[in-house]
């Protein structure tokens, strides 16, 4: 039997968060009424010409630095000419053959090893509008046209064909957006399409030298949708194979719904871009000078931050890894280590308590209440023998719904740990008399039985009392009892 | 003289001495179109109202007391593919015959405020494609020498407007020789500015590369204050020049001893009408009278300027009026079945035969395995012939040509042979192609029409251009000739 190898490229569409649109003066911020944020240019009346937003093309640079490409010195746009109505021109302003930037690459880690996985190249392009339809787009009487998002910048980001499994193009697209966020260019949200990815997927006996015939599938909108489309295609045209069966070169879209990838054009119905170089823009000549203040601005990048959590801060690769999926998560590390250097302890309650909250309220942590000083102060609290590990879990709840400093909370709820002896004995005594039976299961050698007898006594001191002591006092309560 | 062929300069003078306010030109300047209006069909909106607010507003200023800008108060006459804010912009196709721009074009915010009185929007042909403005899509436009003729084009309503009086001064677009032709047919003055010096923003496109706002008028003077006027860099068009523009009046009333002059034979050889080459001729001597050297010279790739033309010219028009799909604004038609019935019905309806052929020729020229022989070959073409150029920019300061190969032909004559009608710009064409400037001035008569020369001189050289007009309008009366209408 032929086992099968599945070969992936991805096509990314990033928006960059400039202040205004790449050809013109309007506003690129997402929402607002229907077509608020346009002009002339943008909606592409009669006679407008385009100017292009040099903090685009920084932007731009910014991105591909960071995934390791080669800019071009000479550089410019093209028209990609085809007929829909979200797009007023009829052409997009695009680049074809000479794109802002080639031969990039980035890291993957993929069960336990890294894959090193190239990138095509990085253009600019302008963003089209939006479609209301009353319905399905099959069944709508009408539709509606929004241009707020006609001009946005994107970022095309094409990935060589150097993907094998729907894993690795999740891990891909997963490393991409980090990078892009940790650049600060875009906010990469999938959800509200700043952040937009199209496959090439093809599948061909292991091993083998040609690439199969390929389909695109479009409309996968989170990772999740990425990796069930890309399973699905891949096992769908396996089948063809094997039934003796040809692969159509096509457009496929995703639905979500049913879970299966559906046919929307062959190659012999593709467009035919008429691709032709702009010319009311002209070419862009890209000085080493600049491009090198781009590249010395960057900021760490998640690899590098990776490896020096893993080397300076002796974390796990995994939890490394982890904290540095997103700079904002890194960067809350880094201040909580500020004030309270212990990475093991701070990287644990992020990843734990604070990880689970954050997605309960579907939060982001740049949002998050409880400042990096607090959460250190809340560890010092720990540390100190104010509070119980058990305690600080209730203090830090507390913490992330309202704000509060931990001091304040613990002050406030009367959650100072007991370390009193005399009170802790008291509870001790009490625990013991109500429950022979267990002490006497502890003496015969049931370890269980002291973990009971500890329960207890947190719940008698309503939790605060000091866990180690609380061991302590009992062993050596039951030990006096046996030998007296 | 009559008010309505009066200079510009002179008007100005009058105006200064309390002679006559800006009103009462204005006036008389709406009352002369509305008696040839229907005869000529130079206009396609005359804008009466404003003209007359915009008058009022100069008189104003000189009851102030206050010093006028040059032109305030010359009545100025738009060709139509120039956007006016609220004012309805069609470039004379069906497709935008209700279309009112939100905004206006920079040349049209220029001579606005400079004071400029405008009375009205110009015929052309639609889209600016065309020689004759015969591919009006509203209606015709006659030649005021001989009404059966046709008074060239695209800018034609621009160039009748200024030939019989009905506007001072006009701004046409010439994008393989637009204005030049026009202007030649009619016996006026009309320039090609460099590309780059004057801003395109707010021209509807037709070729943008190719494309460039010019002034119209009945002397060299009055041609220069226009283009001061309207030159000048512009943020909102990334292919306008940046700097400074000269001061073009100050070229004038200088002599042109030792002037060198090319004369490249191809402009003066087979297509062209021996009554027009003998003008030309003529004009050259009266040239060579003033001092200047003149001497033969070649352009070798002449020959293929017009098919190189029509595939980067087409190629752009094609993908720069892909926008008119009726969704958003323009024509669209009611009956369509779903959106790409609509595209369909829309586009056929609303463009005219000659547009349509332009879009399908510059479609066929960029689509897949056609884009290397075709679109490509001619950009390397393109080249050639701008290095034709700048090799006899070397050794001449201008060259000379006849601007058409044939004084004004009758209507109808070419419409059915395109290929005929594309070769009535044959002398113009290559300027665009080179991005240099060209000015067409009256240089006699042939068989009682008028026949234009051209003057062609190095990239932002206008005002050397400027410099041997006038010197040869100064040598001759034919500017001062006017048709009867």
């Amino acid at each position: 039997m032929v086992r099968y190898e599945t070969v992936i490229g991805l096509e990314v569409h990033v928006e960059l968060k400039t202040e205004t649109k790449i050809f013109c003066p309007s506003s690129t911020v997402f929402g607002g009424g229907p077509n608020t944020h346009v002009c002339p240019v943008c909606l592409g009346l009669p006679g407008v010409l385009p100017v292009m937003n040099k903090k685009v093309l920084e932007y731009a640079v910014r991105v591909s630095l960071a995934l390791n490409c080669k800019i071009a010195e000479y550089s410019k746009f093209d028209r990609k000419n085809y007929y829909y109505p979200d797009l007023p021109k009829n052409y997009q302003i695009s680049q074809y053959d000479l794109p802002l930037a080639e031969h990039g690459h980035l890291d993957i880690h993929v069960d336990g090893r890294v894959k090193r996985v190239g990138i095509t190249r990085v253009h600019m392009e302008e963003d089209a509008g939006k479609l209301v339809h009353q319905g399905t787009i099959a069944t709508t009487p009408y539709s509606l046209v929004d241009y707020n998002r006609t001009g946005v910048p994107l970022v095309e980001i094409v990935s060589d064909p150097e993907l094998r499994s729907p894993e690795e193009a999740r891990a891909y697209l997963e490393k991409l957006l980090a990078i892009i966020q940790y650049t600060g260019v875009s906010d990469c949200k999938m959800e509200e399409g700043s952040l937009r990815c199209d496959a090439n997927v093809s599948v061909r006996p292991e091993g083998g030298a040609e690439l199969g015939t390929k389909t695109e599938i479009k409309n996968m909108n989170s990772f999740k949708a990425l990796q069930r489309a890309l399973r699905y295609e891949a096992e769908r045209q396996i089948r063809v194979l094997e039934e003796g069966g040809r692969i159509v070169q096509e457009t496929r879209t995703w639905d979500e719904a049913r879970g299966v990838t559906l046919s929307m054009r062959s190659k012999e119905q593709a467009h035919d871009y008429r691709y032709l170089p702009d010319p009311d823009l002209a070419p862009m000549v890209i000085h080493k000078s600049w491009v090198d203040e781009i590249k010395a601005s960057l900021p760490e990048l998640p690899d590098r931050r990776r490896d020096r959590y893993i080397r300076d801060l002796g974390i796990s690769g995994y939890d490394a890894s982890v904290i540095t999926s997103t700079r904002e998560m890194a960067d809350y590390f880094e201040e909580c280590l500020a004030s309270h250097p212990n990475a093991k302890a701070v990287a644990n309650w992020i990843m734990g308590d604070l990880s689970r909250l954050l997605n309960a309220e579907n939060m982001e942590i740049s949002r998050c209440r409880i400042s990096p000083p607090q959460l250190a102060a809340m560890l010092r609290l720990i540390d100190g023998g104010t509070i119980s590990g058990k305690i600080a879990k209730v203090v830090f709840e507390e913490m992330f719904s309202s704000g509060k400093d931990p001091e304040v909370i613990v002050r406030e709820k009367g959650l100072v740990q007991i370390t009193d002896e005399g009170a802790i004995s008291a509870a001790v005594e009490r625990a013991l008399a109500e429950n022979p039976k267990v002490v006497q299961d502890f003496r015969d050698g049931k370890d269980k039985a002291l973990g009971f007898l500890v329960g207890q006594v947190m719940r008698l001191t309503r939790g605060k009392a000091n866990p180690e002591m609380v061991n302590r006092l009992i062993r050596d309560r039951i030990k006096s009892e046996d030998e007296g | 003289m009559e008010l309505h062929y009066m200079s510009a300069g002179e008007m100005r003078r009058m105006m200064e001495d309390r002679e006559i306010s800006a009103g009462e030109i204005c006036r008389a300047f709406l009352d002369r179109i509305e008696k040839l209006d229907k005869k000529t069909g130079a206009f396609i909106t005359v804008t009466g109202e404003l003209a007359l607010n915009q008058a009022g507003a100069v008189d104003k200023l000189i009851a102030s007391g206050e010093k006028i800008p040059p032109l305030a108060g010359i009545p100025v006459a738009v060709k139509d593919n120039l956007c006016t804010e609220g004012i309805r912009t069609t470039c004379a196709s069906k497709m935008l015959r209700n279309f009112i721009p939100p905004y206006s074009a920079t040349v049209i915010e220029r001579i606005v405020g400079r004071g400029m009185v405008m009375v009205g929007k110009t015929n052309m042909d639609e889209f600016a494609m065309g020689s004759s403005t015969e591919n009006s899509g509203l209606f015709p436009v006659s030649n005021p020498w001989d009404t059966d003729l046709v008074p060239g084009g695209s800018s034609g309503g621009s160039a009748v407007a200024v030939a019989t009086g009905q506007a001072v001064t006009a701004l046409g677009s010439d994008t393989g020789g637009s204005i030049r032709q026009p202007a030649s047919l009619c016996g006026v003055v009309g320039m090609k500015p460099t590309y780059g010096l004057v801003s395109r923003y707010g021209l509807v496109a037709y070729a943008s590369s190719l494309d460039q706002v010019g002034p119209l008028a009945r002397n060299v003077a009055d041609c220069a204050e226009m283009l001061k006027a309207i030159a000048g860099h512009d943020h909102r068009d990334s292919t306008s020049a940046p700097g400074e523009r000269d001061d073009y009046s100050v070229f004038l009333n200088r002599d042109i001893k030792g002037l060198k002059i090319g004369v490249p034979r191809e402009y003066m050889g087979e297509g062209i009408d021996p009554g027009v080459r003998s003008v030309i001729e003529g004009a050259l001597k009266v040239l060579d009278s003033l001092g200047a050297e003149i001497e033969e010279t070649s352009l070798p790739h002449s020959r293929y300027a017009v098919p190189a033309y029509y595939l980067i010219a087409t190629a752009e028009a094609s993908s720069n009026l892909a926008r008119y799909d009726g969704v958003s604004y323009g024509y669209r038609a009611d009956d369509a079945e779903d959106v790409v019935d609509m595209y369909m019905k829309s586009r056929s309806r609303g463009f005219g035969a000659e547009v349509k052929r332009r879009i399908m020729l510059g479609t066929y020229a960029l689509s897949a395995g056609y884009y290397d022989a075709y679109y490509l070959k001619a950009l390397k073409v393109r080249t050639l012939i701008k290095q034709d150029f700048d090799r006899a920019f070397e050794k001449y300061d201008v060259l000379v040509s006849p601007t058409s190969p044939s004084t004004a032909f009758r209507k109808g004559e070419k419409v059915d042979d395109p290929l005929q009608m594309y070769l009535s710009d044959i002398t113009t064409i290559s300027v665009n192609l080179a991005g240099i400037p060209g000015i067409s001035v009256p240089a006699g008569f042939s068989g009682g029409l008028p026949v234009g020369m051209q003057i062609m001189g190095r990239p932002f050289g206008e005002g050397t251009l400027l410099r041997v007009a006038h010197a040869f309008e100064m040598s001759t009366d034919h500017h001062v000739k006017m048709p009867e209408i």
